[in-house]
């Protein structure tokens, strides 16, 4: 009889480790498969397109349960892991259903960080995390008028821009001076803030939440400075926690996350990790291109193949945000001995900037025109020299090759 | 004088406005309100023929920058001026003039005239210094050009007479042309030459220069003779031709005097071959192969122009030079003689009424009485002057010491063109009353004037010029007189009546040119005052018959209708004696000579397509593209030595001034000189007056200073920053330590290079260009390490205004940018290439992105899928990466696929 592989957690990257270990050894597990939400696997980052009506449900959707049947995984979804006896190498299930690993991996993701500001109980304060939270936004677009989305992050822009496609009056609320901070120098926020605020959207910076106001449901959102402003559905964005409260219990080493090694193998030898729950050499992780490599490398050692190391790169980021073109990526602020290339264009809109160091690019930040981004991160990863081309850089990859 | 454009005829015939070659050219008006002008195909001058800077004249008609009504200055040395009615402006300088006359006599005023005034003009300013004032001060800028010309005829004939015409060059079997770039400077003479040639290619060219100039390349033998050695090389030529027996003893014995004198003189210093080609700095062979030629061709025409002229023995070599054809008797037969070539349209009208401060009128001599007399009666004149006038550098000399008190410029601009210029501007700083006739408002010399009246320019005035090979041709009207500019005859004799004069009535050119034509004419004959220069034919000739007038040669004797082609053929002269006069030339070195502190000689002259001081081809776009910026030519490995690189910046200096320019090679000049054009002043670069460098030594006969030879040093001229502007509206350039501007067409081009080190851009820039509003259309690139940067001002989706700026003199080529400022609106693709200054290659349109993560285009997808026959999603991220990273784009991909195999199979025969 096989070895079982326990999967807790149905997301994104879990899946797409199963998918990998697939690749290589398509049938050397009995694999089980248990996830907290009652559906099949979907693809997060596309619930932004479907709160903002480009994309429907069904068009988001990664692995249907016809595919499980095929490829004879056992699903549990909706029925959340809920206690690992190491020792007796188990999962508990919150039903109560026991399941027996040779192999355990841990793909439990990571969940909102909700502000705790009295009142953040409230009904209609809620997080943009999965379908439900979807489908509360689009309900209260129904039948309520504000809605307060509070962090101005890649998140909190996206959910906003949604709720205002679905007719809310959105505004958004911001603790730092610029929006998208983790991603954008100031120049190219102030660019993308003037274009939704084009579209609708408002914007407090610098706003400190101090309360979330309302008798039984949310109506408002009070700031320390004693200003307030009416709310009838609060979105938190303002960052994600890894869910790590299992391996700890569990007696697995975490710090801020499991800490895994390059071969996503946490301090235990049969249990792995890989997604947001994980922290690797002192990274944690939220964007989707690192878990894809992360499932290739950890889908390899499960398969026993175990050759691949796993190896950090910078990322890029981008907004999704229909009409808004953006992309950030590596270090888009230098400092000490780094270099800038700048390119204005306001009346445009177009705004570029590359920070060099030592003859390599380290970062980048395009806005308006963002065409040229995959080169630049493409120059990033491989350290390209690009002395000779320093001149032409920020005008495109075909006037550099000449 | 208003012409009503209505009437002038469908087109107009009338001459050239720059060199004394004075080709015919025909203006046609056009639909747009401008000219088509063209070579005027019956003018024995060019015969249709244009240079490029005639055929740009319709480029310099424009008003812009025109001074168009009289104006004063009421602060010295303030931009401020005020316009006042030509009766406040005439009286206030009449008055002026007159109280300085009353008190400090008639020399303590003075005009200083120009080679572009028409005959009319030269002949009313002349007649009232020489014959009312009382006074021989007045010179002319025809002073720095040939007068060394007129000193030499004048020795050696009597009479300042060109013995031959153009056509001698075509039937000449050798022409020696001495420091004459006729190639950039006389282009139509050179190219009847260079036609002639192409016929009879046994025709020979010798060229005699220091610098191997673009004439050169046409040469059958080039002597790059060492600057200032004319005299031994001719004195040479002389010794030679009389040793191989050379020479015409009948000739000699009835037609001249002097011959022994000069031979001994010749043979004294360089009787050698070997010591003057050492002397001249070239080889002996080459030196032979000229003498011989010149000794075995009888038909041998030597034009020389201000390689001669521009010289401390400027008159030696002239007649020098004179004596080598006196002694074969090379001269007043077909295809011979010394022909000086003039640099002016009107350098000879000038010489023809006098106008010069040791002449008196119509080629009759200032210290002759019976001359002085048949003028004064010709005139009825109140106070003639007795002696000579002061010269162009003493007169500035004299107006410094405070000797004259007021002068009157007219139609030139000395503050440039003077040697020691910066001296001038001393000058006229002390000087009590400034007065500029000039079409220009905004010159170096008219920022020192203190009234400023409007005259007319070329294509508004009517009048006539001489040329080269004594031609007098009309100058026509075309264009109406813009704003209250008036003729300058007009201007001088309505001055001369305000100063109570008579004789000044004249009501139209024809007036004044009859007048001339009569006095030319006055005791003319064998028995009396006998001249050659006589325009009698032309006297009392009628208003029609003046401006139907076509060129024509003088001498034009009573009843004579065609002028004599050439003169002396009968071999008497003008001197009492009718006899030519050999004139021995002891050759001597120039007055100022390399020494340690300014090892370098500077050597000055003109550039193809510029003109003067560029007041008038420095508004063609066109000219503008041939040489844009002043330069120091020099050999390279003297750029070596004194630490200078081709391409940036250096500073000349002389002991009498420096000038900023930049260097370059290639202009053929031999090492230890540098060559620097004439025509850059403040009005168009920073620093490239190189008047103010030139040595103010003249020659003792002509008074003709010595352009082409003052002692320089070069040294680096350090700069942090080069940038360059191109911009519709003019910059204020105070903060810039160098700049030249270069006309373009509908913006101005600026080079400039700064000190100053820049930490803000952006502001910087602003400021220079003067954008004041914060949301202007500004696109900027940036990379402040390198200190690199680059702005375009757009306005209104066109082109106004970009800045680029380097440390290094990398900058992006200005041709397509420049190109810009002729769009109404600016394409996307345009847009996008501002920044680099090139356009952007329209690339394979790769469609509207569908993966943002790999940057892949819709039609880039659909390509692949036909292509590559995909059929699944993941084959076509697989194929083209599109998909792979967040799978945003999975959905569409999807959508993409069906559509594109739908169509594939729709494609399918059935």
């Amino acid at each position: 009889m096989k070895p079982a592989l326990v999967v807790i957690g149905n997301g994104m990257a879990g899946m797409r480790t199963v998918e990998e270990l697939y690749k290589l050894a398509p049938d050397l597990y009995d694999i089980t498969v248990f996830g907290a939400e009652p559906y099949g696997n979907y693809n997060r980052i596309l619930l932004s397109p479907v709160l903002a009506g480009e994309k429907t449900v069904d068009d988001i959707m990664l692995n249907t349960r016809e595919w499980y049947d095929r490829h004879n995984i056992t699903l549990h979804a909706g029925d959340p892991v809920v206690h690992i006896d190491r020792s007796r190498r188990i999962v508990r299930a919150q039903s109560g259903k026991e399941v027996r690993y040779d192999r355990l991996l841990l793909a439990t993701g990571s969940k909102p960080f909700i502000i705790p500001v009295p009142g953040h109980q409230l009904p209609g304060v809620i997080a943009f995390r999965d379908i439900q939270d979807v489908e509360t936004m689009l309900d209260a677009a129904r039948n309520h008028r504000h809605a307060v989305v509070i962090g101005g992050g890649l998140l909190g822009l996206e959910a906003a821009n949604g709720l205002m496609r679905q007719g809310m009056e959105v505004t958004v609320v911001h603790v730092t001076d610029s929006l998208m901070n983790q991603q954008l120098d100031k120049p190219a926020a102030a660019l993308l803030q003037k274009a939704l605020e084009a579209r609708g959207l408002r914007f407090l910076l610098n706003a400190q939440t101090a309360e979330i106001t309302g008798p039984d449901r949310v109506t408002g959102v009070r700031f320390k400075d004693g200003s307030e402003i009416p709310a009838d559905l609060v979105v938190m964005t303002a960052g994600v926690r890894p869910n790590i409260e299992l391996a700890k219990a569990a007696g697995l080493h975490c710090d801020r996350a499991i800490v895994v090694d390059d071969t996503l193998q946490t301090y235990d030898p049969r249990v792995y990790a890989v997604g947001e729950c994980v922290q690797h050499r002192s990274a944690t992780f939220g964007l989707v291109a690192p878990i894809w490599d992360q499932a290739r490398v950890c889908g390899a050692h499960l398969a026993g193949a175990g050759h691949r190391r796993y190896v950090q790169q910078a990322s890029p980021t981008r907004l999704k945000v229909t009409g808004v073109d953006l992309y950030s990526v590596g270090d888009f602020i230098g400092g000490e001995g780094s270099e800038d290339l700048v390119l204005r264009d306001p009346r445009k809109g177009v705004y570029k900037r590359l920070v060099l160091k030592e003859g390599c690019i380290i970062g980048a930040v395009l806005y308006g025109d963002v065409k040229d981004g995959p080169w630049y991160f493409d120059l990033i990863q491989k350290k390209a020299d690009i002395t000779r081309m320093r001149q032409t850089l920020l005008f495109g990859e075909e006037l550099s090759a000449a | 004088m208003i012409v009503n454009l209505s009437s002038v005829p469908l087109s107009v015939q009338t001459t050239c406005a720059y060199c004394g070659v004075g080709c015919g050219v025909k203006a046609t008006p056009k639909a747009d309100g401008g000219f088509e002008i063209a070579g005027d195909t019956a003018h024995p001058a060019n015969a249709g023929r244009l240079c490029v800077k005639g055929s740009a004249l319709g480029d310099t008609i424009s008003l812009e920058g025109r001074l168009l009504y009289p104006m004063v200055r009421p602060q010295r040395g303030s931009d401020e001026l005020r316009r006042v009615s030509w009766d406040d402006a005439l009286g206030q300088v009449a008055d002026k003039w007159q109280a300085i006359i009353d008190e400090h006599g008639p020399d303590a005023v003075a005009l200083y005239v120009s080679g572009q005034l028409l005959t009319e003009d030269y002949y009313v300013a002349n007649k009232l210094m020489k014959g009312y004032v009382g006074s021989a001060n007045i010179d002319t800028n025809s002073r720095l050009c040939m007068s060394s010309a007129v000193a030499g005829y004048k020795r050696a004939f009597g009479e300042d007479v060109v013995p031959s015409s153009y056509e001698d060059l075509e039937l000449a079997d050798m022409i020696v042309l001495v420091g004459s770039n006729a190639a950039w400077c006389h282009p139509i003479l050179f190219q009847r030459i260079a036609k002639a040639k192409e016929k009879r290619p046994d025709m020979k060219l010798v060229v005699i220069d220091p610098r191997r100039t673009a004439t050169c390349e046409l040469a059958d033998l080039h002597l790059p003779v060492k600057p200032g050695t004319d005299v031994w090389l001719f004195n040479g030529l002389l010794s030679y031709l009389n040793q191989i027996g050379a020479v015409d003893p009948a000739f000699i014995a009835e037609h001249t005097n002097g011959f022994d004198a000069a031979l001994a003189q010749a043979d004294a210093e360089c009787g050698d071959i070997a010591k003057v080609a050492k002397t001249c700095r070239v080889s002996v062979e080459a030196l032979t192969e000229f003498y011989e030629a010149f000794a075995a061709n009888a038909k041998v025409i030597t034009g020389y122009s201000m390689g001669v002229n521009q010289s401390s023995a400027g008159t030696d070599k002239a007649n020098a030079i004179i004596n080598c054809h006196l002694i074969g008797g090379r001269i007043g037969k077909e295809g011979m003689g010394p022909f000086s070539i003039t640099g002016q349209p009107n350098a000879m009208g000038g010489r023809e009424v006098g106008g010069l401060a040791n002449m008196l009128a119509a080629h009759m001599d200032l210290e002759n009485a019976e001359h002085r007399n048949a003028v004064r009666t010709f005139w009825d004149s109140p106070r003639m002057a007795d002696k000579g006038g002061l010269k162009a550098v003493d007169l500035f000399r004299a107006i410094e010491e405070g000797k004259v008190k007021a002068v009157w410029v007219m139609a030139t601009n000395p503050v440039v063109s003077l040697p020691d210029a910066d001296q001038v501007r001393r000058a006229l700083a002390k000087c009590e009353l400034v007065v500029s006739s000039d079409i220009i408002e905004r010159t170096d010399t008219n920022a020192f004037a203190d009234v400023l009246l409007p005259a007319l320019g070329w294509g508004e005035k009517d009048g006539t010029v001489t040329n080269s090979e004594r031609r007098i041709s009309r100058q026509r009207a075309f264009l109406p007189a813009p704003g209250e500019a008036r003729a300058d005859w007009l201007i001088i004799s309505q001055f001369a009546q305000r100063l109570g004069y008579t004789g000044f009535e004249f009501s139209s050119a024809y007036d004044v040119f009859d007048e001339h034509a009569r006095l030319s004419a006055w005791r003319n004959d064998e028995a009396d005052l006998p001249r050659k220069f006589n325009l009698a034919g032309l006297a009392g000739q009628g208003t029609q018959a003046y401006d139907a007038m076509a060129p024509v040669q003088w001498p034009l004797l009573a009843g004579e209708r065609e002028g004599a082609k050439r003169i002396f053929a009968d071999g008497l002269f003008s001197h009492p004696d009718r006899k030519a006069r050999f004139i021995p030339t002891a050759p001597r070195l120039p007055a100022n000579l390399p020494e340690e502190d300014f090892p370098l000689t500077l050597n000055t002259g003109r550039v193809r397509d510029q003109w003067h001081t560029m007041t008038r081809t420095g508004r063609s776009a066109k000219l503008a593209d041939h040489i844009p910026e002043s330069f120091i030519d020099m050999h390279p490995q003297d750029a070596l030595i004194y630490g200078v690189r081709e391409g940036e910046l250096a500073r000349l200096t002389s002991k009498w001034g420096a000038m900023v320019a930049r260097v370059q090679h290639g202009g053929g000049i031999a090492r230890g000189s540098v060559f620097v054009p004439i025509h850059w002043n403040n009005q168009t670069s920073s620093d490239a007056r190189v008047g103010a460098l030139v040595n103010p030594v003249v020659d003792p006969v002509s008074g003709e200073p010595e352009f082409k030879h003052t002692p320089v040093r070069i040294e680096q001229f350090r700069v942090n920053w080069h940038a360059f502007v191109l911009s519709r509206t003019e910059l204020d350039l105070e903060s810039v330590a160098h700049w030249t501007r270069i006309q373009g067409k509908a913006f101005a081009r600026y080079e400039m290079a700064g000190r100053q080190n820049i930490d803000d851009f952006t502001a910087w820039a602003r400021e220079l260009l003067g954008v004041t509003d914060p949301d202007a259309d500004w696109l900027e690139y940036a990379d402040k390490s390198e200190r690199m940067y680059r702005a375009v001002h757009v306005v209104n989706d066109r082109i106004e205004q970009c800045v680029f700026l380097s440390p290094r003199l990398d900058l992006p080529a200005r041709g397509w940018l420049a190109g810009l400022f002729a769009e109404e609106q600016l394409s996307d693709l345009d847009r996008a290439g501002l920044l680099i200054g090139r356009p952007m290659k329209k690339g394979v349109d790769a469609g509207p992105t569908v993966c943002s993560c790999f940057g892949v285009g819709r039609n880039t997808i659909c390509s692949a899928i036909r292509d590559k026959d995909l059929k699944t999603v993941p084959e076509v991220t697989a194929c083209v990466k599109a998909g792979g990273n967040c799978g945003s784009c999975v959905p569409e991909l999807k959508k993409i696929l069906i559509e594109t195999r739908a169509e594939i199979s729709a494609e399918m025969p059935a």
